[in-house]
């Protein structure tokens, strides 16, 4: 049952950031546009936070649009918000608002602003379709704007353009062969197959995760920080493969991601470059997800939706913390002490503020979330699921060496002053409050997770060619 | 009127809510960078600390006519899901108000003894709020009647603790030993966490399910033999990580390099009990175990002996009072394996006390032999002789050594847990170097020109 939004919510989104991209594009100055990008992401983030406080408010399983715009050109509805989707809107928008509000004046001129729009647009769309080809092409399109970027920065794209061309060809062949089989039988391994590599792939998976470490190495802090975040790969799974997927296809990701969870943590520890080291945290935290949604449980799958939450706004935080002290200090090695504390105390605050909720600290936003992943973990698989606590752990130690590492050991003497600006304070602040918040009072948020698994698991019962058993081995589902 | 219980419960929430106001203030006030001056710290902390005592010792009197002293306070469903509950419940009995007690009065003293020892201190604000979360965790672990809750507490100990050592972090040294100690306590957080998990796996989480509703200690576990050997195992990981107990023992001496207010609260008297406490909680289920038993004792014995031995050829007076404390810690989880319930209790109380006075004697420790000297117009006399006279020349110079090494425990966890880590990993990131380099056709790694190269292990860890 479809119900509708009291405004045009999810498309005035896009078409703020469409006309801000090409308006933003046009500009020569950087600090023009820069201002100019603030003005149309703060739209968008506004719109984007209306859609989902509707849709809270109309307490529908699915909305549309009001007026039906689009509907009228395309034919069809094209945009619709759901349980998944709705907090994943906000979210989005929130992280690249952050990220250009944070942009320093010393790095407005390597950062595209028109870009930045355009990919937010894309995302926003792409988390508001539910349609299978609308989700491939678009995130199709969302490769384009990074290797652009790259490819105009003069850096090294054969990394990028391989992973991300194996991605789109395996999506399109999976699901033209789904399409071709039909929703009467169970898949082939030819359905199959190509959707299992390509979410591997896209999500960072080892050992095809390459490319993101590459990314890092050669984009900006702040493009790959926003291509990766919002984990499109996780949603790309929801959408495309959950449903149809048999159980051992499931399993299969569940556990290369549970092994990534622990490789990517252990590489974190060992980086000796800032960047790396992030990127390998992220992809730790975004195959924790992963782990979570393969196993199908509802606890599992509630406790990835709210981590998946969690991780976005808190290593967002933190990649936005470390973007600030690079636009500091340059590229940041880890072999050394850089004793930046008593220059930026906020900074260091919202750095261990932010790590500790992407690793399930109690009080921040990651806790419960953390909570009901590893517990569901354990449940399904009880000795290999002892993996997700593992690399919670390595995670937190490589959280802490790197606060260590960055913000003490030595007196830095700086010619410049390197104290927060007003506008990186507002967004530690905002960040702050989102995190403490959700981590106080986590039980709406959960809930609203809860109810969007429900969707999935009925969505997969009514997809699925066959009955479908849970695929995690049930010990009793349990109040404790 | 209120009536007795809606008074305790008032009482109850007051205890733990008085550290959360002081978090919150001190907090907030950090994060928005308006420090607060030194003097409306001091009012604050005083006012928090006295209200949570006095409440706690409220508590206390209204519980001593009890025959069955045991006062659940639900605070209820934090989350609730169909398939989860994350239940705050705060249990207040014959263990935890002596514990909750101990910390305010300790706290309370130190953080007193604290306002004049680091007047003027950059680091005074930081400091203050490190203790504000320091006294949650220790008095949500005290009161924690779910597992969760404890962890939750338990979490916040070992973040405070770590931040406390680094807390002179404009030097390498303390940053180093403050990532150690956090290692260490990471570990036993996970073990912790694994405990809890398998606790759900056997469906339990509620101490009242697991250990009964009888007042401590004498509650009946309601888990099997097996159960509570495996849950006791992980349990006494925790707890060794969190009391330093053998192979941890080397975070304790590294601990020291804290400013000597948070050495005394945290490192010799509270945070180092802990372990003990987590013991004593689950003391119902340790019974059902002589096995676990018998490990317990085996491994307070041996730490026992063996801090023992290392706190005599410490050269600064702080690591020697840690090892003293180590001691008495390990005899204390000794004695919990072999089934003393309020001696242990008791034995907590004492040390903790003793050791917070020479903790903050310990500045002034040369003042106080020079006093003493003087007044027995001598210098004072050398003890020992009896090692002297029993081992030979070799056996005591090999003892020496060990302990002057303190026993080659972090030598062998470098050696054998941490190189062969990072030896693992370091490899994986050559082998990801050539698999990029390859697909890029050359050097695919910017991040190579900042001359960075992996540093020493020293320097890892």
């Amino acid at each position: 049952m479809m119900t509708d939004l009291h405004l045009p919510w999810l498309e005035l989104a896009i078409v703020f950031c469409l006309i801000g991209g090409l308006w933003v594009g046009r500009l020569r100055n950087p600090h023009v546009a820069r201002n100019w990008s603030l003005v149309f992401s703060g739209l968008a983030l506004i719109a984007a936070t209306g859609a989902w406080l509707d849709f809270d408010f109309l307490d529908a399983v699915q909305a549309d649009d009001s007026f039906h715009l689009l509907h009228h050109l395309a034919g069809r509805e094209l945009l619709i918000i759901d349980e998944l989707s709705a907090p994943l809107l906000p979210l989005a928008a929130l992280l690249y608002f952050l990220t250009g509000l944070a942009t320093l004046h010393t790095k407005v001129r390597r950062f595209s602003f028109a870009w930045n729009l355009v990919s937010e647009a894309i995302l926003l769309a792409m988390f508001s379709c539910t349609e299978a080809w609308g989700i491939i092409g678009l995130l199709s399109l969302g490769t384009i704007p990074p290797y652009l970027e790259l490819r105009e920065r003069g850096k090294p794209t054969h990394v990028y353009i391989i992973h991300m061309a194996l991605f789109i060809l395996l999506l399109v062949v999976g699901w033209t062969f789904a399409e071709i089989e039909g929703t009467d039988r169970p898949h082939t391994l030819w359905v199959i197959v190509p959707l299992l590599g390509a979410i591997l792939v896209r999500s960072g998976i080892a050992p095809f995760h390459c490319w993101m470490t590459d990314l890092f190495e050669h984009a900006s802090f702040g493009t790959a920080l926003l291509f990766v975040t919002p984990i499109a790969g996780a949603y790309a799974a929801v959408r495309l493969v959950m449903p149809i997927a048999p159980d051992w296809v499931l399993h299969s990701i569940g556990l290369a991601s549970l092994f990534t969870s622990v490789y990517a943590a252990g590489m974190a520890l060992v980086q000796i470059e800032a960047r790396r080291f992030f990127c390998y945290l992220f992809l730790s935290h975004s195959a924790l997800v992963l782990v979570g949604l393969e196993i199908v449980t509802p606890m599992a799958l509630t406790g990835a939706l709210c981590v998946w939450l969690s991780v976005g706004m808190a290593l967002g935080g933190f990649g936005l913390t470390l973007r600030a002290l690079e636009a500091r200090r340059g590229r940041l090695s880890l072999t050394h002490y850089h004793g930046l504390y008593e220059h930026t105390p906020e900074l260091a605050i919202c750095f261990v503020l932010t790590g500790l909720a992407s690793v399930g600290f109690p009080g921040t936003v990651g806790f419960v979330g953390t909570e009901l992943l590893v517990d569901g973990a354990v449940e399904a698989y009880p000795y290999i699921g002892v993996a997700v606590v593992v690399a919670t752990a390595l995670n937190g130690v490589a959280l802490v060496k790197t606060y260590f590492l960055l913000f003490t050991g030595t007196s830095y003497t700086s010619a410049v002053s390197l104290k927060i600006r007003t506008r990186e304070r507002f967004a530690v602040l905002l960040l702050a409050a989102l995190i403490l918040a959700g981590g106080l009072y986590p039980q709406p948020g959960v809930l609203s997770r809860h109810r969007a698994v429900e969707a999935m698991l009925r969505d997969r019962q009514r997809l699925a060619p066959s009955p479908i058993i849970p695929s995690a081995p049930h010990h009793g589902e349990h109040t404790h | 009127m209120p009536n007795a219980a809606h008074l305790m419960t008032i009482l109850g929430l007051c205890v733990i809510l008085c550290p959360i106001v002081l978090l919150v203030v001190l907090g907030f006030s950090s994060l928005v960078s308006r420090r607060l001056p030194e003097e409306v710290i001091n009012r604050l902390l005083q006012s928090g600390m006295i209200a949570g005592l006095a409440s706690s010792t409220l508590m206390l009197i209204f519980m001593l006519p009890m025959e069955n002293p045991h006062v659940p306070i639900e605070i209820g469903n934090w989350v609730k899901i169909p398939e989860y509950e994350f239940h705050i419940k705060l249990i207040y009995d014959r263990l935890s108000i002596p514990f909750v007690m101990l910390s305010y009065i300790l706290s309370g003293t130190i953080l007193a003894f604290a306002s004049r020892y680091m007047h003027r201190e950059p680091g005074y604000n930081r400091f203050f709020t490190l203790n504000a979360v320091f006294l949650l965790g220790m008095v949500t672990t005290s009161l924690a009647g779910t597992i969760e809750t404890l962890f939750a507490g338990w979490e916040l100990v070992g973040l405070s603790s770590a931040f406390l050592v680094a807390f002179f972090h404009e030097r390498a040294e303390p940053v180093r030993n403050g990532l150690r100690v956090w290692c260490v306590y990471r570990v036993s957080d996970a073990a912790l966490l694994i405990a809890a998990l398998t606790l759900h796996h056997f469906g339990h989480s509620d101490f009242e399910k697991v250990l009964g509703t009888e007042s401590w200690p004498y509650g009946k576990a309601t888990v099997s033999e097996h159960e509570a050997l495996v849950v006791g195992l992980l349990m006494l990981l925790a707890a060794a990580g969190k009391s330093a107990l053998i192979p941890f023992c080397g975070w304790l001496p590294r601990a020291m390099e804290g400013p000597t207010p948070s050495s005394a609260v945290f490192y010799g008297a509270l945070s180092v009990h802990l372990g003990a406490f987590l013991l004593l909680r689950i003391s119902p289920m340790l019974v059902k175990s002589p096995l676990l038993e018998a490990v317990i004792v085996t491994l307070g014995i041996s730490t026992a002996i063996y801090a023992s031995i290392v706190g005599r050829v410490q050269t600064d007076i702080k690591s020697a009072i840690c090892f003293a404390s180590l001691t008495q810690v390990a005899i204390i989880v000794a004695e919990i394996g072999i089934g003393l319930r309020f001696l242990p209790l008791v034995h907590i109380l004492g040390n903790a006390c003793l050791r917070t006075l020479q903790f903050v004697r310990a500045p002034t420790l040369l003042q106080d032999y020079r006093q003493l000297e003087n007044a027995i117009g001598d210098r004072l006399p050398r003890l020992g002789g009896f090692w002297d006279r029993m081992l030979p020349r070799t056996g005591r110079t090999w003892l020496y050594r060990f302990a002057i090494e303190r026993g080659y425990l972090d030598a062998l966890i470098d050696d054998y847990v941490v190189a062969p880590f990072v030896a693992i990993f370091r490899f994986c990131d050559r082998m990801e170097r050539r698999w990029t380099d390859y697909l890029s056709g050359g050097k695919s790694r910017e991040s190579d020109r900042l001359n960075a190269s992996p540093g020493s292990l020293e320097e890892f860890l």
